[in-house]
């Protein structure tokens, strides 16, 4: 299967339905419930397969239906983010969060 | 004895408290070593029943799954499966879990049912949760989850003795039943097995834990600083000064007074010895040589001080997440930032720290690059050619010029390694990234008593590391620069006529391109031993005696005889140069192949070699020849 690169990648993203948003493109203090988390494996993961890498965000904690907020972003190009994840804060990148698909709240979603 | 003791293996999340526990449980009865082929570590500790029984438990390395990333997590499935290589398996499972954060937990202990061990769940950290009004219906969690539960608070040493008598309970149980007869089912679970245990442990949580009534906003108060964009880089970078003051400064009185009593015993047992070679052995091999490695001990220890305290904190995961983006352009884990900065002291306790690290590949880059930081071995090379060829002056109208060409060395070394780790990511690893998926641990006060015992472990480490690894070779070296002895009636120094200076005259040829005179090549045999000795060894060659303690003497004697171009050339080989056997070993030893510490010999003499060449031949084309 042919990989394609980051920057194809994002411009190939389907982008989510109304009211979602993907974590990689996640403004801070986005609030809502993880809608899926479906790792595309047409997409270059780094020369990590979709599968381990779904599996360690869902290790983590990234699952349908948990609650997730945007509480704090890096510096240099607003990466990488935290999370407040159900009871816990996660940090990770906003390349490894693009296929982390949030329902945003009534809130973030007019914002 | 032996029929009565049980093996207990301790398991659970990343901060959930179980080391702490582990010390709650078996006080100071404990030793540290590594498993079997591996470089992880191995604690274990003993624990005698009011039954007089004896349990054997190992800490193993905190993990979410069994489904292992790294090696550290590879020892704690196969510990837990029975599987480690020279380990008997654990007859009970107590499975550690932090009360305030269940979820991810639950998940792994129902991964730890499938493996179908006796396991007995420790809520630790109960207090925090009474605090928080988090209300835990323990019976009912505990007839779901098949498995009895205590609470435990292990920093004050409380459910300890109910822990023990549940652990007893369960090993007596196994012992009237004779062998196990639950079959293993465990399997890596798959994306949709995850989900369904997720699905079940989120069951479980809404069953029998009622949400904290007053949950945690300290961390989050604290995050909002130490997290911010800005303020939280300076914080970083004002304890990362903090830090180097203390490494150098403080370490200072302790480091003279090693050395001190390292000298004394060395003139005491010149004193009491005939003379001879077995005094000239024990003297100027054994207690010089181990002498000149354990006068690190005070900075590494200092170091390790503040990095404990951190991490037991809480610190090192957002201090990773700060530099996440700038260690991510070099190609580097934001984990590798702790081990480099630990290499400022001294490259073996940084190749030690890259066990932090998950990723195989990460790691490697981490343990590569990590001797290109300027150690503090490097400095009294340093100080001593500054001083020798740098003048005294004042530039830009406030810097001293000496400090600004030590900066520069500095400089050098963390842009080489940014560099090395940039291109090796893109040549080898084929821009291969690992992901950066890091809990960021609720803010902890570290308990002093851990602290210090973490300390003390480390001590030992590396001490135990200078008797085994760096004894052998100090020896060698001394036999090189020993044997032969100088014929009848020489006039030049006695190192001349040995291997290590016909070693060095042999070599002489091959850095005569990079400017270097053959009483520099000879100093850089016995430099093998530790950096410095480099200085003590161009002191014998120029017959200065006490070179360390006449730094100025040496230094007059080398600016008559070097050019200033030779000087510049000298210290950019020591910048770049492997000119430490203690780290090539330890790299052997972290990455269990000879192959890492011939590549990085041979990547750093070929970077030392040219980078001397432009320098000597740039600064002869500028007349400083």
């Amino acid at each position: 299967m042919d990989h394609l690169t980051p920057a194809a990648a994002l411009a190939a993203d389907p982008q989510p339905a109304q009211g979602e948003v993907r974590l990689s493109q996640a403004r801070l203090r986005d609030r809502g419930v993880i809608g899926s988390v479906h790792v595309r494996p047409d997409v270059d993961h780094h020369g990590l397969s979709a599968e381990e890498l779904e599996r360690r965000l869902l290790e983590l904690g990234f699952v349908e239906g948990a609650a997730i907020e945007v509480i704090h972003e890096g510096a240099i190009g607003r990466d990488p983010i935290a999370v407040r994840l159900d009871d816990m804060r996660v940090a990770l990148r906003r390349h490894d969060a693009a296929d982390v698909v949030i329902r945003l709240d009534a809130r973030s979603a007019a914002r | 004895m032996s029929t009565a003791s049980a093996r207990i293996a301790l398991v659970g999340n990343p901060n959930s408290g179980k080391t702490a526990l582990f010390n709650a449980l078996t006080g100071g009865r404990q030793k540290v070593a590594n498993y079997a082929g591996v470089t992880v570590e191995k604690k274990e500790g003993m624990v005698t029943t009011p039954g007089g029984r004896t349990l054997s438990v190992i800490d193993l390395p905190g993990t979410y799954s069994l489904r292992a990333r790294s090696p550290d997590e590879e020892v704690t499935r196969d510990a837990v499966l029975g599987q480690l290589k020279g380990e008997t398996p654990p007859d009970v499972v107590v499975c550690v879990a932090d009360a305030t954060n269940l979820r991810l937990v639950l998940r792994l202990i129902l991964e730890l049912r499938q493996v179908g061990r006796p396991m007995v769940l420790a809520l630790n950290m109960f207090d925090i949760a009474q605090r928080q009004g988090l209300r835990i219906d323990l019976e009912g969690l505990a007839r779901d989850i098949g498995a009895p539960i205590v609470t435990t608070v292990a920093t004050r040493k409380r459910g300890i003795e109910d822990l023990v008598a549940q652990v007893e309970a369960k090993v007596e149980a196994l012992a009237a039943a004779g062998d196990l007869d639950v079959p293993n089912t465990w399997h890596e679970p798959s994306p949709a097995e995850i989900r369904r245990a997720h699905a079940e442990a989120q069951r479980l949580m809404k069953a029998h834990v009622r949400p904290a009534e007053r949950p945690d906003t300290m961390t989050g108060k604290i995050d909002a600083v130490l997290l911010h964009p800005v303020a939280g880089l300076a914080i970083l970078l004002a304890l990362l000064f903090v830090m180097f003051q203390a490494v150098f400064a403080w370490a200072g009185p302790l480091m003279d007074g090693i050395e001190g009593g390292i000298g004394a015993l060395g003139g005491l047992v010149a004193t009491v010895m005939p003379d001879g070679l077995l005094q000239s052995l024990i003297v100027d091999g054994l207690i010089a040589g181990v002498g000149s490695v354990l006068v690190f001990l005070p900075q590494i220890l200092i170091l390790f001080f503040f990095i404990i305290l951190l991490e037991d904190f809480g610190y090192m995961a957002r201090a990773a997440f700060l530099m996440d983006k700038i260690m991510g352009g070099a190609g580097l884990h934001g984990r590798a930032f702790i081990p480099l900065l630990s290499s400022f002291a001294c490259a073996i306790p940084g190749v030690m720290a890259t066990r932090v690290i998950d990723s195989k590949r990460d790691r490697l880059t981490t343990i590569m690059v990590a001797p290109l930081m300027t150690c503090s071995a490097r400095i009294p090379v340093y100080t001593l050619i500054i001083a020798a060829f740098i003048p005294n002056q004042t530039v830009w109208g406030f810097a001293s010029l000496q400090g600004v060409v030590m900066f520069g060395l500095y400089v050098a070394g963390i842009t080489s390694a940014l560099a090395i780790s940039f291109i090796a990511r893109r040549l080898f690893w084929r821009g291969q990234v690992e992901p950066f998926l890091m809990e960021l641990p609720t803010y902890k006060t570290p308990d002093p008593k851990s602290v210090l015992r973490n300390l003390w472990q480390r001590a030992e480490i590396f001490i135990n590391r200078a008797g085994r690894i760096i004894l052998p070779l100090m020896v060698l070296i001394w036999v090189l620069s020993t044997f032969p002895y100088p014929p009848e009636g020489a006039t030049g120094p006695a190192i001349d006529y040995s291997f290590a200076g016909r070693l060095g005259h042999l070599l002489h040829p091959l850095f005569a391109p990079i400017g270097f005179n053959w009483q520099m090549t000879v100093a850089l045999i016995p430099g093998m031993a530790a950096r410095e000795v480099a200085v003590g060894a161009l002191g014998t060659v120029y017959a200065v005696a006490n070179a360390e303690e006449q730094v100025g003497t040496l230094a007059g004697a080398l600016s008559a005889d070097w050019s200033l171009a030779m000087g510049l050339a000298f210290l950019t080989w020591y910048v770049f140069a492997p000119q430490c056997a203690p780290t090539l070993a330890v790299v052997k030893r972290e990455t269990n192949s000879w192959l890492w510490p011939t590549v990085m010999f041979a990547y750093m003499v070929t970077l030392a070699y040219l980078a001397a060449m432009g320098v000597y031949h740039g600064a002869v084309a500028l007349g400083w020849g």
